[in-house]
């Protein structure tokens, strides 16, 4: 065999590389739908959003180019888009931080019990699987300033609550109470992440006379650092795409796109209202680029925060 | 072992450390178990307070403390809800299964062939187009959100269900990068066998990798069938008419209504998020695993 081999090696080496050849063929036969997906509906169209942000177009007439002019807009003539980044940045910051706060503290609690955990875990998950647009109707009903559950709770504690999605006071902060309802995904998350806590630092914190506060402080936060890590960074993300529950509740409950008075005219809200109510495809381009970056920006920073604060395993090892 | 070691260093506390902590064990779940119970009960009421008001007669909605059991119970609100000439709910439902049967089915079979195509083949230009992939997941949907739209309107999809459904049979990254993971850790020897009896790739896909990967698929396509329910944005913009709406955009279209009649609106998101609370209970530990999974990658 060995010899046979030895004798017809160019002849091996040509076959060898026939079969790498087919493989890389084979390989781009299987991954061609992706590829062309990614070409067509992600790469084609974020180049074009690019180039159309440059110009005027309201799919009618043939676009014109303006140049940066629809960037100079948005900063110097367009107060909804200041006012638009004002409640997307107010939502962010507070809802984002509750919603973690909130998914940890259930994970923790589910963590610690130790019998009728799946009753527990499904009645904080079940709400997040509940369509945003869904949600955001069901609520509109509970935050009902005259009928609504909410209210005549407060009432019974001689509160008289606000009327929420109608008041632009507190519309947004209607929101923020929404979007809490929904943390079971993360809060999932976090629970993995405990799970995966080798019990023998528990053990030795132990020893080592560490109480409850302690051991969470110096154990399972840092352990749990790259979960808070990710979970942060994702829900960052997904506040700064709200669009579902703010469209459902202000058009029906203030009648206009990010109502009443503009208070929850969210990001998303005023380049939909830009792209698809005003046909102005150029600049809705341009804010939707403009969006990406501030993302892109916020994942960056947090990323280069990250040695600070958030702890990897595998670094230490080295 | 550390807890022998620990009684001995103090003989004398030892026995009342034991009790003090038997009785801190004892404090501990009586507060763990009071915050969970309140906490759950929190948690369900919005589905409590829907289900109660969508069984109500309208007067009963109105009154206050709460008709917590509505009496009598009205089940002829869903008929009422869902027999409204202007809200065919049954179009809306028999739209989203369309939609949902033409997405899942596109998935799937995309992503299970790039899948394999990443996990096992050799090829230059993998690795960055590997890079690309993972990178796109963390793309915002909006920065090609309007260059999408003119195209499927050039093609003159808008108003069908083309735009929902096509992109589907393209590829969704993360299920590709879930899929990938699994068939990475499936035995190559399986393969090899189906091989040397004659298997051609696709066979090998169909007959060995498929069958023992129905656990990740299971995943990606509870996933996606409830993404693709939940979907509210891209119904928004490609549907028009209301007879082609989805039941997310039937909802708040009922919702938008001018001086809607809660009760009904109520039994209409019963009938709205009901199936993905069932598919939950059926597919619950593919709904856990699939979020969890989302976690780990990060």
């Amino acid at each position: 065999m060995t010899t046979v081999a030895t004798r017809l090696s160019p002849q091996g080496t040509q076959r060898r590389r026939t079969q790498a050849r087919r493989e890389t063929l084979l390989f781009y036969l299987c991954i061609s739908p992706w590829l062309i997906g990614f070409l067509a509906f992600t790469a084609g169209p974020m180049i074009a959003s690019l180039v159309l942000s440059f110009t005027r177009w309201d799919m009618l007439s043939p676009p014109e180019w303006v140049g940066v002019k629809n960037y100079v807009h948005m900063f110097t003539a367009d107060p909804d888009f200041w006012q638009s980044l004002k409640v997307t940045a107010v939502y962010t910051v507070f809802s984002v931080p509750l919603r973690l706060l909130t998914a940890l503290f259930l994970a923790i609690l589910l963590n610690e019990a130790t019998r009728g955990v799946g009753i527990f875990r499904t009645a904080f998950y079940l709400p997040s699987i509940v369509a945003s647009a869904a949600a955001a109707v069901l609520w509109s009903w509970i935050l009902n300033p005259k009928f609504g559950p909410v209210n005549g709770a407060l009432r019974l504690l001689g509160i008289k609550g606000p009327s929420w999605f109608s008041d632009p006071r507190y519309a947004l902060w209607g929101l923020v109470i929404m979007s809490t309802w929904g943390v079971g995904g993360e809060m999932l998350i976090f629970l993995a992440g405990l799970k995966s806590i080798p019990q023998q630092l528990y053990e030795a914190a132990e020893i080592d006379g560490a109480g409850r506060w302690v051991r969470f402080t110096r154990v399972t936060l840092p352990m749990l650092s790259p979960t808070i890590f990710f979970n942060f960074v994702m829900s960052m993300i997904g506040s700064f795409q709200t669009f579902d529950s703010a469209y459902v509740i202000s058009t029906a409950r203030a009648g206009t796109i990010g109502g009443p008075m503009n208070s929850t005219l969210f990001y998303m809200l005023h380049l939909y209202r830009n792209a698809f109510g005003w046909q102005k495809m150029g600049y809705a381009s341009a804010l939707a680029w403009v969006l990406f970056m501030i993302i892109l920006v916020l994942v960056l920073l947090t990323l280069r925060s990250s040695a600070l604060w958030v702890y990897y395993e595998a670094e230490r090892k080295e | 072992m550390a807890d022998t070691v620990f009684p001995q260093a103090r003989p004398v506390s030892a026995v009342r450390w034991w009790r003090g902590k038997r009785a801190g064990k004892i404090m501990h779940d009586v507060i763990v178990y009071t915050l969970l119970i309140v906490l759950s009960i929190l948690f369900a009421f919005p589905f409590f307070w829907m289900l109660s008001s969508a069984l109500k007669p309208e007067y009963q909605i109105f009154v206050w403390p709460p008709q917590w059991i509505p009496d009598p119970i009205m089940w002829s609100n869903f008929r009422e809800a869902l027999g409204n000439p202007l809200l065919p709910f049954h179009l809306f439902f028999r739209n989203t299964m369309i939609i949902e049967v033409a997405v899942l089915s596109g998935r799937l079979l995309s992503c299970t062939l790039v899948a394999y195509g990443f996990a096992r083949l050799k090829a230059p230009g993998k690795e960055v187009l590997f890079t690309i992939l993972l990178a796109t997941l963390m793309l915002p949907a909006p920065v090609t959100m309007i260059p999408k739209f003119i195209l499927f309107n050039k093609l003159g999809w808008v108003n069908t269900f083309l735009p929902l459904t096509v992109p589907a049979w393209f590829g969704e990254a993360y299920a590709i990068f879930l899929m990938r993971q699994f068939f990475m850790s499936i035995p190559r020897e399986l393969e090899e066998a189906a091989r040397i009896d004659g298997a051609s790739t696709f066979q090998v896909i169909r007959y060995v990798i498929v069958p023992l990967s129905v656990p990740v698929l299971t995943v990606i396509a509870v996933l996606t069938f409830k993404d693709n329910w939940n979907d509210f944005m891209n119904p928004l913009i490609y549907l028009n008419d209301a007879k082609l709406y989805t039941l997310a955009v039937g909802l708040a279209f009922f919702n938008g209504q001018f001086d809607v009649q809660m009760n009904l609106l109520m039994a209409a998101s019963v009938v709205v998020i009901l199936p993905l609370v069932i598919l939950f209970f059926i597919a619950q530990r593919a709904f856990v695993e699939g979020i969890t999974l989302t976690g780990l990658k990060g």
